[in-house]
């Protein structure tokens, strides 16, 4: 153990089905080695708070169901231990800001479920001769990294152009998004173009490259480096350079969805 | 008759309750033939246990071994479940688990890869050969994502954090599933024609599980209420890796990729163990000492394989017996040593999140150190009894797949087996849902009074915990108690080793439960509480944990993942025999059944020969004759 196991944990856990009257509480309960922030959670559940509302899966860091605001920062409540966190003040608990508020800790995240029917599908080339398709570990390590995305939500939640336009929804996906067109425009085998949809339909401009959703990934995906700055180039490419232009549309190389 | 319940209501053809591996797969299949239909699930879309899967999909795609095929990978499944397996179930499996591979990637999956390019197949315990596709150990994460996107693509409803806690059934065809929304609390009917059940397993009923919340046996429970069989229930497969420090992570699943990567276990005393456990049935297979067994990882020809990879149910037992004779690990486990056998750039790039979850949740470098692991509950191989080719229960018109199905995997379940299991069968049963579905004029007729009294069922948890003041009291009981009270009882009593009196007191034990289910009080309201929901899981969990403990008394010899203290060894009576569990007014009926022998071709590839014909795959599914308008 990194820190010494002090006997109890005090939490200041948001309560409420409505951010205007809802409220912080704080609930104190005995204190277990290795404890996570769930684990606390469970425990006011079991002992104090029978209703209190937290959505979880595998408690292994593997589903990200439980992603909320601990003591301020965007964060998996399964993969966060008590003794990481300052031991003599209360661990503040909060739901995620940019989504509605159901209940407690819950919010509807239908948004992100709504942005992914917007993207289409892969399309691959056909199978080879002999049935298969070669893919190279390089090439499929590239989209891996995307691939390991949890759905946890935490970088569309502190993603500024969410978080503090409201109106914005409309018009851009998030960085969770990003990742996803991202990994599809790199399939080596995949033949659909993307590329006019994610600069008009996507919001990729919206994007000024803050590289908080990195900070907050869980998964360690370099979100701005990897997907959304070699996104935008190539959105630059195919836009700017007429000679890509032609011949992406005279050789076809992709067929593009709009 | 008008209905009384207030609620939202939906019809389709066919409704499938589940959206892990097993319900996508289905629910695409069942929307490709053209059936309207709808995919419900308990938590939100993508979340489902299939996500945490790590270590791989086994098919025999024989990308990495030539000599490798649906032959040798029947033979393998059927050995690791004892010869309990439903022998078709085992060789429909063999034979189409590479083409649901090929499918997966051609719907976007990114598996490792060989270095000419190919899908890249890793050892596991029990394969004769380098059999399971992966990500790493991630593999249920692109397994579900990738069926996701599928399922967006083709425009499948989806319901979710939805919970189905009935099946209505009109004269014995389905009128549809009956449920609440978790985050109103709201009642809402879902009318269809056609049922599949893809909702898992039970493991929550035991306090060592890598099993997440949603393990509740609800689709078997839901099953039974229906009045079909499910078998082999006895079967509940202990992982014999789980973390067990720190308390918190305790039952934390640990990869079986981390011994088919070269991890070895070792006792306290530094000693690689499993050389002392190896079992008479698998002694041809299996080396004897420690060269020949790091020598199987690079050269299958002249080696056999290691120990450490013999089937679950004998690592766990062995585990088991080592900590039993004070050999374990400081905090109740044993060491699986990975250091001090690969590099570090090895094994982050083979283990990734095993490095990390160790790294977070443990304070431990699995580059550097040994894990302390040890059994933890994790599968279970009984089920909804099916016929192999539809997977359609006993009842007409409900169909299951996925674990929530028994019979595929006999007395023990293979690594890997599982993923293709949902695959393989998902699809089958999501055919055979459409299919009985086309064949209907209309759902069944909805009997208001079956509505009624499920939803008074429901809220009177609630009712009952309004008049809560204080603390619960024994008349007014707590489902965080009653549950961890369950928890207790299982591990105790029903655990690796069983015997029979005291599977006898945990039967009693059961039994107390339920009557304080009766008396279960929560407080709040029916917007996103986890109290109450629980309490209604806990019904479903009561009637399975029965089913299980009743199950094991019966099976009175040991075998695959079901072992008796009081019958140590296999009873050639029991061989060919399972276990069936129902319901009858409201009780569980248990009998036993003879198991078909498989046919003489088949005998002859467990005897060791190789198959002479080539899978005629598509053959035994029908196509549909109706369609839909
Ligand atoms: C940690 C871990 C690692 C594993 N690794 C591997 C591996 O490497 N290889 C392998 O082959 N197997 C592995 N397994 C086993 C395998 O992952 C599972 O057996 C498999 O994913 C089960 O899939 P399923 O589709 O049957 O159900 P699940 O994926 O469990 O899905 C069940 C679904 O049913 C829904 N549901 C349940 N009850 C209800 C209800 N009442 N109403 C509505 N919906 C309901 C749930 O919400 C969920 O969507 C692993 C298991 C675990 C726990
Ligand atoms: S880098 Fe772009 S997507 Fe990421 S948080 Fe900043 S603005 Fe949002
Ligand atoms: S990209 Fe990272 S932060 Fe964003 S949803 Fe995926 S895992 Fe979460
Ligand atoms: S519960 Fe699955 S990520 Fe935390």
């Amino acid at each position: 153990m990194s820190a010494e196991t002090p006997h109890e944990v005090t939490v200041r856990v948001w309560r409420g089905e409505d951010r205007a009257t809802g409220r912080f509480e704080e609930h104190t309960v005995g204190a277990d080695p290795g404890m996570v922030v769930l684990d606390v959670m469970f425990k006011v559940q079991a002992e104090q708070v029978p209703d209190l509302a937290v959505r979880w899966n595998c408690k292994a860091g593997k589903c990200g169901s439980c992603s909320a605001e601990i003591n301020g920062d965007p964060k998996l409540m399964c993969m966060t231990r008590v003794s990481s966190l300052p031991a003599n003040e209360p661990i503040t608990v909060a739901p995620m800001a940019a989504f509605p508020l159901v209940r407690d800790l819950v919010t509807d995240v239908s948004f992100n479920y709504e942005k992914a029917k917007a993207i289409p599908n892969v399309r691959l080339s056909p199978r080879g001769p002999d049935g298969t398709r070669r893919m190279y570990q390089e090439e499929v390590e590239r989209v891996q990294e995307f691939h390991k995305c949890i759905e946890c939500f935490l970088c569309q939640n502190v993603c500024h152009v969410i978080r503090d336009h409201e109106e914005n929804k409309q018009a851009f996906s998030g960085p969770r998004f990003f990742v996803r067109l991202a990994a599809l425009e790199m399939h080596p085998l995949d033949t659909h173009d993307r590329l006019e949809m994610i600069r008009a339909k996507h919001g990729l401009g919206f994007c000024n490259i803050t590289k908080c959703c990195t900070e907050v990934c869980p998964e360690s995906i370099h979100i701005t480096d990897n997907a959304i700055i070699q996104l935008k180039e190539r959105v630059v490419t195919e836009y700017y350079d007429p000679l890509v232009w032609v011949k992406r549309r005279v050789f076809g190389e992709k067929e593009s969805t709009r | 008759m008008t209905p009384t319940i207030e609620r939202d209501e939906r019809e389709y053809d066919v409704v499938v309750i589940g959206a892990g591996g097993a319900g996508i797969r289905a629910a695409i299949e069942a929307k490709m033939q053209g059936a309207r239909t709808a995919l419900v699930c308990k938590s939100l879309f993508g979340k489902a246990h299939t996500v945490m899967a790590e270590g791989g999909i086994a098919a025999a795609l024989r990308n990495v071994w030539k000599e490798d095929g649906w032959d040798v990978h029947f033979r393998d499944t059927m050995r690791g479940g004892k010869l309990l397996n439903s022998w078709r179930m085992a060789q429909l499996h063999a034979q189409e688990a590479p083409e649901r591979v090929l499918e997966l990637e051609e719907w976007g999956a990114m598996f490792d890869r060989t270095p000419d390019g190919l899908i890249l197949q890793r050892d596991f315990g029990g394969h004769r050969y380098a059999r399971p596709a992966h990500v790493g150990d991630r593999t249920g994460l692109e397994m579900i994502r990738t069926l996701q996107h599928k399922a967006v693509e083709l425009g499948i409803d989806v319901l979710m954090e939805c919970t189905i806690t009935k099946l209505l059934l009109d004269d014995g065809h389905p009128s549809g599933a009956f449920g609440y929304w978790r985050q109103s609390g709201r009642f809402i009917l879902i009318r269809a024609k056609a049922i599949v059940l893809a909702t898992g397993g039970a493991g929550k009923a035991w306090r060592i599980t890598s099993n997440s919340w949603e393990y509740t046996g609800d689709g078997m429970a839901m099953a039974l209420e229906s009045g079909a069989d499910l078998v082999d229930m006895e079967f509940v497969q202990f992982h014999p890796t789980g973390m067990v420090w720190p308390a918190s992570v305790r039952g934390v699943l640990v990869t079986e990729g981390v011994r088919g990567d070269g991890g070895t276990l070792k006792n306290s005393r530094g000693e690689r163990f499993m050389f002392r456990y190896i079992p008479e049935f698998f002694k041809a297979e299996t080396a004897d000492n420690e060269a020949e067994a790091d020598g199987w990882y690079e050269n299958k020809k002249d080696n056999r394989r290691t120990p450490d990879l013999l089937p679950r149910d004998e690592v766990a037992r062995a585990i088991n017996a080592e900590v039993k004779a004070g050999r374990g690990s400081p905090h109740g486990g044993v060491f699986l040593d990975i250091a001090s056998r690969r590099t570090p750039g090895f094994i982050q790039s083979r283990l990734p999140s095993m490095y990390h979850q160790f790294k977070e949740l443990a304070d431990i470098d699995i580059t550097t150190e040994a894990m302390e692991v040890g059994p933890t509950c994790h599968y279970f191989m009984g089920g909804v009894r099916v016929d192999p080719e539809t997977e359609a229960s006993t009842v007409a018109g409900i169909f299951a797949a996925g674990e929530v199905a028994g019979g595929m995997h006999g007395a023990n379940r293979l690594g890997g087996n599982s993923l293709s299991d949902l695959l393989v069968f998902g699809r089958r049963a999501g055919l055979g849902a459409a299919l009985y579905a086309a064949g209907q004029r209309a759902p069944g007729a909805v009997d208001e009074h079956e509505v009624e009294e499920a939803a008074r069922r429901m809220v009177a948890p609630l009712e009952r915990g309004a008049s809560l003041t204080g603390a619960p009291t024994p008349e007014a009981e707590d489902p965080y108690r009653i549950h961890s009270d369950l928890q207790t009882t299982m591990q105790d009593l029903v655990g690796i080793i069983r015997t029979g009196s005291e599977l006898e007191e945990a039967v009693r034990r059961i039994g107390a439960l339920r009557e304080r289910l009766d008396r279960v009080a929560v407080k709040g309201g029916r917007r996103y509480n986890p109290g109450w929901n629980l309490a209604l899981d806990l019904r479903s969990l009561l009637t399975v944990a029965e089913a299980v403990t009743r199950a094991a008394a019966m099976r009175t010899e040991s075998r695959g993942g079901h072992t008796r203290d009081d019958f140590p060894n296999p009873d050639a009576q029991w061989a060919t025999r399972n276990v069936i569990v129902r319901m009858r007014d409201r009780q569980l009926a248990l009998a036993t059944e003879p198991l078909a022998a498989p046919p003489p071709e088949l005998q002859r590839i467990l005897s060791g020969e190789p198959a002479k014909t080539e899978p005629a795959i598509e053959s035994t599914v029908p196509t549909p004759a109706g369609g839909f308008r």
